[in-house]
């Protein structure tokens, strides 16, 4: 071979590769992307039941409903709107009423499936989704900030 | 005073940094030697005050200082001694602290170590060093000062986030700078050699050792990381794909490449410019990672930064150096003269396979952790990115490296026979068949995922051996000529085949986690028992206890089999008092390579509580794996090629430089 030919060889695989990379990371971001909504934005999108979506809010205070198994109910509200959540298993550390939460499932008519409830580090850390959900109804309040400052200063 | 003392020796460190990064390179230019010369002792001096510096503030933390804000925060008096101590990197100021204490010692050991280097790569290296540090001690100086006081001094702290109250995280930080940092060396060598305009077999030799030596921290900081998620966020996972974890994982492809790619560079004199753009990709994939977890711009498990200022400061670093490097990269890679020929077929070729998997790897990684926020700020959706991309991107490039790992060191250099190659990999094949075999009758109709996967471990595995064999004609000459030639095979070699082993071993670690993994989630009264994969673990009672800065429940747990008791299992929940959060801990029962995990959940009002148990089938071989990787580094460093020092390069005809 000479050495042109080779060169070729060198890029022409390189393109191979990076065309299979490519390829599937075109096939995972389309399949396997999960979109991040408040209680609002299922409401207002008209998300279809059966999408697999990440709800975001505070978890609204006296929803929360223990059963039997380890199930639990508990609400999940950006101010203006609430969607009842369903969860079978243990709830992180840091879940609290009042608190940010974000929980990933499916969505069902009127209720919110949720296989994952994430936990987070730090008990003064709202989760920046809910965050900015909540700036964009409107209902920030300031001593989120405070208390965050509060703990920084 | 002792804090003062602290700030000052940074200051001093800074203004030290600024000398050393312009005088060498002006010597250089100038061809002076007393210019050049100051960069050994320069680099020496920011270290000793670095350490002042980090001294000082481990001080403080150990006496409770409180009227150090730094300390107020996140320490407590009733805090055991060595979380206090490990509190100093346990956020976001003290760890660029540690940052640049680890970016001044590996700068201190290049000027120690580095005296026989030639004198102008030495000064240049030394410099490139010295302008990352300098940058570094701005950041810390202007935007996050560790040594800040309180008017008043409370009486109390604030107490460390009690899930870095552990040991598994006192010291993955350390480790991963020492790996993250470590490249900053590979880094200023391939800028050096940028700026010399002439980089040589010699150069890659060099290089190759410290690349090891942080690869090698890089990769037990990984490890130790996910070990600590493993038992200490209570869910029992090892990795979750988080952009905190991606950012280490980056730079550790990258790294994996470079060392590589220097094999070809060193032996062979071919992939040059290649190996010097990957040198700075590398140590820019590490900038990448601290700006991602220290600007707060994820949202991310880890986050603990939120200021923006200093994203914004970081990002600038960041773009400062990558760009820069860059730019010296394509306006001086061209006089690079390219040599050493070889076919598709060949060693080398296998390498720039290898290379072309790990950096694609890397690519999808890239675009998986950034990916979400680049449409944030582009269009304001979000989205998460998690698991199922990255194993449906990362996971088949990854299994068509591994399956060519066994045959890359069979290759011949310049000119390779893929057939012999594949004859005498026979073994391995066969091997790989019969343990697919055995898995699909073992599991039945099991998870179908499985039988592949354990085979292209054990493939990996037997194939490292083959090329063992190989190399000392095993089983072709007689055992004594075997021996003899055992031990005169480089520890290079044997390093070789100790790491891909260890690829099959890691392999084999996460099959068995993913695919057998048992999972119970139940409520449980005392008294209650569960089987879980032929076990039965049975739920004795639970007592409250006090610890030193913390409250617990501690729950007691008996693991049978067949009625034997294997153990017992003691998981409790943590109220820590200063900060009024909880923490879960998780118990552990190791069997052979396999553990039964148990940890709590909330207690219930009718005396019950919330029990996770699993059985994770083989997980340890993932840690396991990752040690006898780093052994496998260890050994191909140990190899006396590494140690006797680079032979002087080829001078160009006389004439040409003026006399030294």
């Amino acid at each position: 071979m000479t050495r042109k030919q080779r060169r070729l060889v060198l890029i022409g695989s390189g393109l191979a590769v990076l065309g299979l990379a490519a390829a599937l990371v075109l096939t995972a971001l389309r399949d396997t992307i999960v979109f991040f909504n408040s209680p609002t934005d299922v409401v207002e999108k008209q998300i279809a039941p059966g999408t697999r979506i990440r709800l975001g809010g505070l978890v609204k205070p006296g929803s929360i409903a223990r059963g039997e198994n380890l199930q639990v109910r508990f609400e999940v509200t950006d101010g203006n709107t609430a969607l009842p959540v369903a969860y079978t298993g243990i709830l992180p550390d840091l879940f609290r009423e009042g608190q940010g939460v974000v929980a990933e499932g499916v969505l069902e008519p009127g209720l919110f499936k949720a296989d994952t409830v994430l936990a987070k580090h730090d008990e003064t850390y709202m989760p920046k989704e809910v965050a900015d959900a909540l700036k964009k109804q409107g209902h920030w309040k300031d001593d989120y900030d405070k208390k965050r400052q509060g703990k920084t200063q | 005073m002792i804090a003062e003392i602290g700030h000052y020796a940074l200051v001093l460190a800074l203004g030290i940094a600024l000398i050393q990064s312009v005088l060498p390179i002006w010597g250089v230019r100038t061809r002076d030697d007393a210019l050049m010369a100051v960069a050994g002792p320069a680099a020496l001096a920011q270290a000793l005050f670095v350490a002042v510096s980090f001294a000082a503030l481990t001080w403080c933390y150990v006496v409770s200082d409180f009227s150090v804000v730094n300390v107020f925060e996140n320490s407590h008096s009733a805090k055991p001694l060595v979380y206090r101590i490990t509190g100093v990197w346990g956020n976001h100021e003290g760890s660029m602290l540690l940052w640049v204490l680890i970016l001044a010692l590996f700068g201190a050991l290049v000027g120690l170590f580095g005296r026989n280097l030639p004198r102008t790569l030495r000064a240049n290296v030394l410099a490139a060093q010295s302008w990352i540090a300098a940058a570094f001690y701005l950041f810390i100086l202007v935007t996050s000062n560790p040594f800040l006081r309180i008017a008043e001094a409370p009486l109390e702290g604030r107490d460390l986030n009690p899930l870095l109250q552990d040991i598994g995280l006192a010291v993955h930080p350390p480790l991963l700078y020492l790996g993250y940092v470590g490249f900053s060396i590979s880094f200023s060598f391939a800028v050096a050699a940028l700026i010399d305009g002439r980089i040589d077999a010699a150069w890659a030799r060099w290089v190759r050792p410290w690349t090891l030596a942080a690869w090698m921290f890089l990769t037990l900081g990984i490890a130790m990381g996910s070990y600590w998620a493993y038992y200490e966020l209570g869910w029992g996972g090892w990795w979750f794909w988080d952009p905190v974890e991606n950012a280490s994982l980056m730079p550790w492809l990258a790294g994996t490449a470079l060392l590589h790619s220097a094999v070809v560079m060193e032996k062979r004199n071919a992939l040059k410019v290649w190996t010097v753009l990957l040198a700075i990709l590398t140590f820019s994939l590490s900038l990448l990672g601290t700006f991602l977890v220290r600007s707060g711009v994820l949202t991310s498990v880890h986050s603990f930064a939120t200021d923006p200022t200093r994203g914004v400061f970081i990002l600038m670093i960041l773009v400062l150096f990558i760009g820069g490097a860059l730019a010296l990269y394509a306006w001086r890679a061209p006089m690079l003269k390219q040599g050493g020929l070889f076919a598709p077929i060949s060693r080398e070729g296998a390498l720039v396979f290898n290379n072309l998997f790990l950096t694609t790897a890397c690519a999808t990684v890239f675009i998986g952790t950034l990916y979400p926020l680049a449409l944030e700020s582009l269009t304001a959706e979000k989205i998460s990115v998690g698991a199922p991309f990255f194993n449906l991107t990362f996971g088949p490039l990854f299994a068509i490296l591994l399956l060519a790992v066994p045959f890359g060191p069979l290759l011949a250099w310049k000119r390779g026979d893929l057939v012999g190659v594949a004859q005498r990999l026979l073994a391995a094949f066969a091997g790989a068949l019969v343990a697919a075999a055995a898995v699909v009758a073992a599991q039945g109709g099991g998870p179908v995922l499985a039988p592949f996967a354990i085979g292209l471990a054990v493939f990996v595995m037997i194939g490292a051996l083959v090329d063992l064999a190989e190399r000392t004609a095993l089983f072709r000459v007689p055992l004594a000529a075997a021996v003899a030639r055992a031990r005169g095979l480089p520890r290079a070699a044997y390093g070789t085949a100790v790491a891909h082993f260890s690829l099959g071993l890691v392999l084999l670690g996460i099959v068995g986690e993913t695919q057998w993994n048992t999972e119970r989630i139940v409520s449980l009264k005392p008294g209650a028992t569960v089987s879980l994969a032929g076990y039965e673990v049975a739920f004795d009672g639970m007592v409250p206890r006090q610890g030193p800065n913390y409250r617990e429940l501690a729950a007691r747990f008996t693991v049978r089999r067949d009625g034997v008791v294997l153990g017992e299992l003691a998981p409790s929940k943590r109220t820590f008092t200063a900060r009024g959060t909880s923490t879960s801990e998780a118990a552990l029962l190791t069997r052979g390579f396999s553990q039964v995990y148990v940890s709590l959940g909330d207690p219930n009002a009718d005396g019950s509580i919330a029990v996770r148990l699993y059985h994770k089938p083989l997980v340890l071989l993932i840690w396991i794996g990752s040690v006898v990787m780093v052994l496998g580094g260890a050994l191909s460093l140990s190899d006396r090629r590494l140690r006797v020092g680079a032979p002087k390069p080829a001078r160009p005809k006389a004439g040409l430089q003026p006399a030294e």
